[in-house]
C-alpha cells in the first residue's frame, strides 16, 4: 500500500470505564474509499469524531500526511483539508440552503475578521457555495430554509456543506441514514463521483452501498478492529461472518 | 439572516426619527431630557442586541461596560474645566473595550446559563469595585461639574452643555451605531457570528475558531455600550455605581425583549417603550398611590407585552409592513 494519507496508531477513547474505541490502528490510503462497518455500538462514530477533532483521544496517535493531529481542535483539523458530515443532521436550520453552503465556503477565506465589506460580494465564496450546491443537486432548493426541506434533502445539504469547505479527505458518517431507496441510489452516485478526486472514509449501515463503493473495508466490533481487507476478503472472512454478519445472506 | 427593514419599515423608522428630531422644538426641557435618555439607552440596548440577537450570547452583565465608560468621563473631566470630547470619548470607549476584552476572554468560553451567570458575576465584581473604592467616589456617585466640549486646539466647536446640540449629537451616535452594526452584520464577520448563534458546533466543524469570533463580538458590544455610558454620564453630569449594576443590565434585556430581538432597530422601539412607560407609570395624576410602586406596573406591562407581541414591537412592525427582509440569496440577485 502507498504511504497512507491518514493513519491511526493505537487510538483509544474512553468514556468513563467504557472504551468506545480501543487501540485502533487503521491506515487510509490516498484516493481510496475506505469503509468502516460494524454493528451498532462498535465505535464507528466515535472513531470519526476522533479523526475530525470533535473529540480528543484518550491515547494513541492520528497522523495526517505524517503530521500528528490527535488532540487538535475541530476547526484546525478542518483547515488541514479534512471535511466531515454528520450522522445526525447538523445544519443551520433557520438559514437557507445557500446560506448554509455559504458559511461553509466562507470558512476557506484566510480570515473572516472582515468587518466592513459586504459578505455577499465575495465572488470566490459564492463560486464555492454554488459548486457544492450543483454537485449535490440542491440548486433548485437554494432559497429554501433548511428546516423546511425533506430529510433526504437535509442529508444532501449535510454533504454539500462539507464539500463547500473543499476538503481533500471526506469523513462521511452514515450519509444514507434514513434515506429512501431512490435517494440512497443518488447518494451512492455522488460518493462515487467524489471518490474520483477525494479520499473517503465511509461509515454506512447500508451494505449494498458499502460494497458498491468501498475499495477497502475495516470491520469494527466493540471498539476494536476485527479485520481490514478488500471487499472480497471481508465478504469471505469467517471471523467477520461469525462476529458481525452472522447468517446474513445479503452478502452472498 | 439579518432582518433589514423593508421599504415600509424604513418609512416608519424615518417617521420615528423625524419625531425624535422634532422633540427639541417642543421647547420643553423635561421631554428633551427624557428623549435624550431614550436615545442613549437605545444605543446601549442595540449594543447588547449584537450579543443576544446575533451571536447567541445572553450577557447579564452588559451594564459593566456602560458604567465604566460613564466613569471614564467622570475621571477624565478636570474638576473645574471641560474634558475634550475628542480625547474623553475614545478613551472612555477604549476603557470599556479593554475591560470587555479581559472579561470576554474568560466568559466567552462558557455557554448558556453559565455564560449568563459569569457575565453577571463579573459585572457585580466591577460594581462593588466602583462602589467601594474611594477613587471612584464611592456609593454616592460623583459629579461631572463641567460637560465635555469638542475642542480643537483652543477653539471650542461645540459643548455638550447645550441641551439641543447634545441631543442631536446623541441622535447622530444612534444612527451611526445602527448603520455600523448593520454593516458589520452584513460582512463576513457578521455571517460568522450569526452562524455561531444558530449552530456553534457546526461552525467549528467547518473550520471557524468560534472562540475568537465570539470574543470579538463581545468586545464590539462592550465598546458601543461604552459609547452609550459616556453619553449617559453627560446627560445629568452625574455617575453612580448603579450604572454598572445588574438592574441596568436587566433593563437593557427588557428593552430588547420589548423591541423584538433579531432586528437591531427593535432596540430603539424597546427603549422608547421602556422609558416612556416608566415615565407614565410614575405619573401620580394617572396612577395615584400606585405610581410610587411603578415597578409593579412595569412588570405587568412587560409580561403583557411579551405575551401579546412575541417577537416584540419590531417583529410586529415587520409583519405588519409586509414580507420579511431579503435574504442573502435575494440580495445577491439584486
Amino acid at each position: 500500500m502507498r504511504e497512507p494519507l491518514l493513519e491511526t496508531l493505537e487510538l483509544t477513547r474512553r468514556f468513563g470505564g467504557l472504551a468506545a474505541v480501543k487501540s485502533v490502528s487503521i491506515a487510509f490510503a490516498p484516493g481510496e474509499v475506505h469503509a468502516v462497518i460494524g454493528p451498532n455500538g462498535a465505535g464507528k462514530t466515535t472513531l470519526i469524531n476522533l479523526l475530525s477533532g470533535d473529540l480528543p483521544p484518550t491515547s494513541g496517535r492520528i497522523l495526517f500526511k505524517g503530521q500528528e493531529i490527535a488532540g487538535r481542535p475541530a476547526h484546525s483539523i478542518s483547515h488541514l483539508g479534512i471535511g466531515r458530515s454528520y450522522q445526525k443532521t447538523n445544519i443551520f436550520l433557520n438559514f437557507t440552503t445557500r446560506q448554509n453552503c455559504w458559511l461553509a465556503a466562507q470558512s476557506r477565506l484566510p480570515t473572516s475578521f472582515r468587518f466592513f465589506s459586504p459578505a455577499h460580494r465575495r465572488q470566490d465564496v459564492a463560486a464555492r457555495a454554488d459548486k457544492a450546491l450543483a454537485l449535490t443537486g440542491l440548486e433548485a432548493r437554494a432559497g429554501r430554509l433548511a428546516k423546511e426541506m425533506s430529510h433526504g434533502e437535509q442529508r444532501q445539504l449535510e454533504i454539500a456543506m462539507m464539500l463547500a469547505t473543499e476538503p481533500e479527505l471526506l469523513l462521511l458518517d452514515e450519509p444514507m441514514a434514513g434515506m429512501g431507496a431512490e435517494e440512497s441510489e443518488r447518494t451512492v452516485e455522488l460518493i462515487r463521483k467524489l471518490a474520483a478526486d477525494h479520499t473517503v472514509v465511509l461509515i454506512e449501515h447500508d451494505m449494498d452501498a458499502v460494497f458498491k463503493l468501498a475499495d477497502r473495508l475495516t470491520v469494527m466490533v466493540n471498539g476494536e478492529v476485527l479485520e481490514t481487507g478488500t471487499p472480497e476478503s471481508i465478504r469471505t472472512s469467517p471471523a467477520v461472518r461469525e462476529a458481525y454478519l452472522g447468517e446474513e445472506e445479503a452478502l452472498s | 439572516m439579518i432582518t433589514l427593514p423593508n421599504a415600509r419599515t424604513i418609512a416608519v423608522l424615518l417617521l420615528v426619527l423625524a419625531a425624535l428630531a422634532s422633540v427639541p422644538f417642543l421647547g420643553d426641557s423635561f421631554y428633551l431630557k427624557l428623549a435624550t435618555r431614550v436615545i442613549v439607552l437605545a444605543i446601549f440596548a442595540m449594543s447588547l442586541e449584537l450579543l443576544i440577537g446575533y451571536t447567541g450570547l445572553v450577557s447579564f452583565g452588559h451594564a459593566a461596560y456602560f458604567g465604566l465608560a460613564a466613569y471614564g468621563l467622570q475621571l477624565l473631566s478636570p474638576e473645574y474645566d471641560a474634558a475634550n470630547l475628542l480625547v474623553a470619548l475614545p478613551a472612555s470607549m477604549a476603557l470599556a473595550a479593554l475591560v470587555a476584552l479581559a472579561v470576554g476572554a474568560l466568559v466567552v468560553r462558557t455557554r448558556g446559563i453559565y455564560f449568563i451567570m459569569v457575565t453577571l458575576a463579573f459585572a457585580q465584581m466591577l460594581f462593588y469595585l466602583v462602589r467601594d473604592s474611594a477613587w471612584f467616589g464611592g456609593s454616592d456617585g460623583a459629579f461631572i461639574y463641567v460637560k465635555p466640549v469638542l475642542r480643537i486646539g483652543e477653539t471650542v466647536l461645540f459643548s455638550l452643555d447645550d441641551r439641543t446640540g447634545f441631543y442631536f449629537f446623541c441622535l447622530c451616535c444612534l444612527v451611526f451605531t445602527y448603520v455600523l452594526l448593520v454593516v458589520i452584520l452584513r460582512s463576513p464577520f457578521g455571517q460568522v457570528i450569526m452562524g455561531i448563534k444558530e449552530n456553534e458546533h457546526r461552525m467549528q466543524a467547518l473550520g471557524y475558531n468560534t472562540y475568537r469570533y465570539k470574543l470579538a463580538s463581545f468586545v464590539i458590544a462592550g465598546t458601543f455600550a461604552g459609547l452609550a455610558g459616556f453619553l449617559f454620564a453627560a446627560i445629568d453630569g452625574f455617575v453612580s455605581p448603579e450604572l454598572l449594576g445588574w438592574h441596568q443590565s436587566g433593563n437593557a434585556i427588557l428593552m430588547i425583549l420589548l423591541g423584538g430581538s433579531g432586528t437591531l432597530f427593535g432596540s430603539l422601539f424597546g427603549a422608547i417603550a421602556f422609558v416612556g412607560m416608566e415615565d407614565i407609570f410614575k405619573e401620580r395624576a394617572i396612577f395615584g398611590p400606585l405610581a410610587d410602586h411603578w415597578q409593579i406596573l412595569m412588570g405587568v406591562f412587560v409580561i403583557a407585552a411579551v405575551l401579546l407581541l412575541r417577537r416584540g414591537i419590531a417583529g410586529w412592525l415587520v409583519t405588519w409592513t409586509g414580507r420579511r427582509s431579503p435574504s442573502l440569496q435575494e440580495r445577491d440577485d439584486a
